[in-house]
């Protein structure tokens, strides 16, 4: 029996992002950023779902090494497959913010730079899999691929920005996060709930992926 | 793109009259037109979703008959 709670779930917290994200209070008189702090709730989130994503698919990957079932394969390259949809919203969006806080669409950042590295490491995923004709053996290089992937992204994309010495980009370098701003936690009030909705949104668009990729499996084998 | 990007560098120019643009929408209610246009936008988008969701279950369950 299939669980659809945390999909309904989902649905009514991304409700509250769009109304809360306009109508709520939120610090809108700060610097350069002014009224378009309330991009943060959605811009943000696109990261961090797409950082929980590929943890996911990583998980799978391992799983798939340690039993080499081919629904774990479909799994982790679906969620990787969502993630890079939310790695390019994040990309766009945050190139359509910088453009008109920073006055530009792209600067040599940490962040940024570590952003746009992290998305070609996972492109090169994609080309490698479509490579192999064979399926266990594309499982299993992409899995392996996975497994050195998945950390380095993840030192791109926070672990070095946050050491850099100086950046545009909030929580990187020498620039504050947001959470300096948010001292009555308004923001947090839509923040919160906003990161948690768009994360089951994306699980959900790569669980159906997966599941029409097994069902193609299934098919191919009968 | 030239053209493109020389209409954006007017927009800091615009952004003042923006702003009192801005408190206009907010002061006047039609921020709620923003609101209503993105809900819009979103049941579109979770609508097709949801009949994703049901075609494929369809498919499995037919599969294990």
């Amino acid at each position: 029996m299939r669980q659809n709670w945390w999909k309904i779930l989902a649905v009514i917290l991304l409700i509250y992002t769009i109304i809360g994200g306009f109508l709520m209070p939120a610090p809108e008189e700060l610097g350069i950023l002014q009224k378009t702090i309330r991009n943060l709730y959605f811009h943000v989130p696109m990261w961090f779902s797409m950082i929980v994503l590929l943890l996911v698919s990583y998980i799978f990957s391992i799983r798939y090494l340690a039993k080499q079932r081919m629904a774990d394969d479909h799994k982790a390259e679906s969620m990787a497959s969502i993630a890079m949809l939310f790695g390019l919203l994040g990309l766009l969006t945050g190139s359509l913010w910088a453009k008109f806080t920073w006055t530009v669409w792209w600067t040599p950042d940490p962040k940024l730079n570590g952003a746009a590295i992290g998305m070609m490491i996972y492109l090169a995923y994609y080309i490698l899999r479509r490579n192999m004709e064979d399926e266990s053996k594309r499982a299993k290089f992409s899995a392996v691929y996975n497994l050195f992937a998945f950390p380095i992204f993840i030192v791109l994309i926070i672990v070095l920005p946050r050491m850099a010495e100086s950046s545009l980009h909030p929580g990187s370098g020498d620039t504050v996060g947001f959470n300096q701003f948010d001292l009555d936690s308004n923001m947090r009030m839509v923040f919160y709930p906003a990161v948690i909705a768009w994360i089951l949104l994306g699980v959900w668009i790569s669980t159906l992926r997966h599941r029409i990729l097994i069902l193609k499996h299934r098919n191919e084998n009968i | 793109m030239r053209i493109f990007d020389s209409i954006l560098n007017l927009m800091p120019l615009l952004n003042l009259k923006a702003e009192s643009e801005a408190s206009l929408f907010y002061s006047s209610g039609k921020i709620y037109v923003v609101v209503a246009v993105l809900l819009i936008i979103f049941a579109g988008i979770i609508a097709y979703l949801v009949r994703l969701d049901r075609k494929i279950t369809k498919l499995e369950k037919k599969d294990e008959a």
